[in-house]
């Protein structure tokens, strides 16, 4: 701010030529730069986040069937009818075991590969980009891969091929469900699309620790490898690994693509957004109790990630460093 | 700032603008996007909303007869995912609605007033159509749609496999599972009935001597002889004798004319593409009765036109819906018999089609006719997903298939008493 006080003294002739000028109406009034640069974030977040919740808190107190502009009022039916529903509250506990597995095997091999990544001497840039590039794929088309090529359940699916060479049989991964290999389907996709995204983040937290920290511990006597890596580098990736570990759980929570699509009609291995999606939003097109559902669901989302933060102190910066 | 106000269009402001002008084009376009055409001819615009059919040259046929109409500009949404059901119904919530659309029968959206009564457009022609035809889509004396094709469903078998196996078409649910178990060889295996198994939700049932619901709409699909037929499905999709997770579902016959199984339950529509792949090498037969007292059955689906009650336009669409469905009868025929083999609705029309009159079609007419089954409109979305979770539940887990059809009775329950009281 303070240079561009500076620039306001010399004469007319300069500043006009001066292409800090305009400059000058954004400082003018910053209340207007504020929601000039907010404004339009906040517009799109009140109309498409805070508006249908709120339509979703008035939908889930009615009887909505077929329609989002109920008027038979309920009160709560419709949360005792999502809580007491076995497919509702089955959902909660597949998503727990779910993200339970999901978010420390994804952390642990994101930082392995990082880890791996950033020791590489050559063709760094190279083994980043391979590593990084399913981030791009559509979860749909890999969902699509995975189900009709790599684990389809005919002789000719790949997985079943190779097992087929040992000489075992063929395995219908994804519609059996006993014993549950369509977790093995979905697992390994999911690990397959967001592992490369989570290195990045770690390689970019790896090269940001001062090479003296190391440099230091081996004067000290610390070995290279296991003892460097567990009293040096995990706890400078402290933040970063917090970070990750909320965008894991977060993710975890939103999933609905990979699983929509890998199974169909089943009753099993559907996390709560699916099993919100076919039995109210989908086909029953009940909006009331598919509200109710969702409410319950976004208390949960708030309460976990609030402990979270609690415990593992996101957000508290550079103190828990 | 009186200086440079004269040239303003410096990188700032056209960014501001550009922003301000992104902000508003975006709400804008919320509203936009109708997928209606420009509105190019004269008349109103109507929209039709359609499931692809697998069949080459549907999509191109429902194109050509909405071109041929000159009273509107009909254009059409061809929705080619799996959820056809899902997709359509939260589209009918929205200003967006198509305008008219294919579906089966189903009380819940005359109940919701979404679909418009076509009485006075049927009416004239009721005794042309296939009496079961009419009352499948009749509620309170009123009829919601026009049928426009039945789909008989059933088994398609491969001539030589059985003969080499030494296998004779199977009568009952045993025979079936015994055949699957002699045609299964290293490349081949006995019986496809799709990945998830819904496609023979409904014949299992009347196979069983069951029906969905009863004249009091009340549920009566829960029977011994019901819990008999998902046990013995149990067995089936245990005995490793089934295809599972193939790469196409079963109303697609790929997995039947690739030589992936021997038998497949499949409709009526994919015999063209049959005899093209096999030759004469393949028969038909009906889903074989599961108990003694169960007789074979066929479920005759099919899709019919209804019209959205909500849409601007009910008056044009009836309109579009009587020229097409009720009028043309020659298109009628050809959207019946030239793609994909569907039985036309209106007597007049099936009399005159020669290509369902010789062979496996005529044999799959007789099966239509003989031990076909009909939708009955009180049996809704909500409740077919509820008997879906039967199969899945016991079936393809292993629960109880008591315990299955209890949690299947309040699902269904809960809808009746929302339907009926």
């Amino acid at each position: 701010m303070s240079t561009t006080t500076k620039l306001d003294v010399p004469d007319s002739a300069t500043a006009k030529a001066s292409p800090a000028k305009p400059r000058r109406g954004l400082r003018g009034s910053p209340t207007l730069t504020f929601w000039l640069f907010t404004g339009p974030f906040l517009i799109g977040l009140a109309i498409f986040v805070y508006a249908p919740i709120l339509w979703s808190l008035w939908l889930s107190f009615f009887e909505a069937r077929f329609t989002v502009t109920p008027d038979k009022f309920v009160g709560f039916d419709n949360y005792v009818y999502m809580l007491t529903n076995e497919d509702f509250v089955g959902s909660l506990g597949t998503f727990t075991v779910f993200a339970a597995f999901i978010v420390p095997t994804t952390w642990a091999l994101s930082l392995g590969l990082a880890l791996l990544v950033n020791r590489l001497r050559f063709m760094r840039a190279f083994f980043r980009s391979v590593f990084f590039l399913p981030t791009a794929v559509s979860y749909v088309a890999a969902s699509l891969i995975w189900k009709m090529s790599i684990f389809s359940g005919v002789r000719f699916g790949l997985m079943n091929t190779v097992l087929g060479w040992f000489g075992v049989e063929n395995i219908a991964w994804l519609i059996d469900p006993n014993p549950p290999w369509y977790w093995l389907v979905i697992v390994t996709a999911r690990l397959w699309l967001q592992s490369g995204f989570y290195m990045i983040l770690f390689i970019a937290a790896l090269q940001n620790i001062p090479e003296e920290l190391y440099e230091a511990a081996a004067i000290d006597g610390a070995k290279s490898g296991w003892q460097t890596f567990w009293y040096i580098t995990l706890p400078q990736l402290r933040a970063t690994s917090t970070a990750v570990i909320l965008l894991l759980l977060v993710a975890a929570y939103q999933a609905f693509d990979e699983f929509f699509n890998l199974l169909s009609k089943t009753t099993w291995g559907r996390p709560p957004l699916v099993e919100l999606y076919y039995k109210a939003l989908g086909e029953s097109q009940d909006y009331g109790a598919g509200s109710a559902g969702a409410l319950i669901l976004t208390v949960l989302i708030c309460a976990v990630t609030l402990l979270q933060g609690k415990i593992m102190g996101f957000g508290r910066g550079d103190e828990s460093k | 700032m009186s200086a440079s106000s004269n040239m303003n269009w410096d990188r700032r402001n056209v960014l501001r603008a550009a922003m301000g002008l992104a902000a508003v084009g975006g709400l804008a376009a919320c509203g936009g996007n109708t997928g209606r055409g420009g509105g190019s001819g004269s008349g109103t615009n109507l929209t039709q909303m359609f499931h692809a059919y697998g069949e080459a040259g549907t999509e191109q046929a429902i194109k050509r007869y909405a071109k041929a109409y000159k009273d509107a500009n009909v254009t059409t949404q061809w929705i080619t995912s799996n959820d056809f059901e899902s997709k359509l119904f939260s589209a009918l919530l929205t200003k967006n609605a198509p305008d008219l659309f294919e579906f089966h029968p189903q009380i819940q959206m005359v109940k919701s007033g979404q679909v418009a009564d076509l009485t006075d457009l049927v009416e004239p022609v009721k005794d042309d159509f296939n009496p079961a035809d009419i009352k499948s889509h009749t509620v309170d004396g009123k009829i919601y749609g026009v049928r426009m094709i039945d789909d008989p469903q059933f088994f398609f078998y491969r001539k030589s496999m059985l003969e080499k196996a030494k296998v004779e078409v199977p009568t009952t649910l045993d025979e079936l599972m015994e055949a699957a178990a002699k045609l299964t060889t290293g490349k081949v295996k006995g019986l496809y009935m799709g990945n998830d198994l819904h496609s023979v939700n409904d014949t299992l049932i009347w196979s069983s001597g069951a029906q969905h619901l009863d004249e009091k709409n009340e549920i009566a699909y829960h029977t011994d002889g019901v819990v008999e037929g998902l046990k013995k499905m149990r067995r089936l999709f245990t005995s490793g004798d089934l295809l599972l997770g193939a790469p196409t579902e079963s109303w697609d016959p790929s997995s039947f004319n690739q030589g992936l199984c021997a038998i497949q339950f499949c409709g009526m529509w994919a015999m063209p593409a049959i005899q093209d792949a096999l030759g004469d090498d393949w028969g038909v037969f009906p889903f074989p009765k599961v108990t003694d007292s169960g007789k074979p059955s066929v479920y005759n689906g099919g899709w019919s036109m209804f019209v959205n009650a909500k849409s601007k336009n009910v008056d044009a669409a009836k309109e579009y819906v009587k020229w097409l469905w009720i009028d043309q009868a020659e298109y009628q025929e050809d959207w019946a018999t030239s793609y994909g083999f569907h039985i036309p609705p209106r007597t007049s029309i099936a009399a005159k089609a020669d290509k369902l009159k010789s062979g496996n079609a005529a044999e799959g007419v007789k099966l239509f006719n003989e031990f076909g089954h009909f939708d009955n409109i009180g049996w809704t979305q909500a409740m077919r997903t509820a008997f879906e979770d039967v199969f899945a539940n016991s079936v393809r887990k292993n629960m109880d298939p008591e315990k299955a059809l209890d949690r299947c009775d309040t699902a269904v329950n809960r809808e009746l008493k929302k339907l009926f009281g």
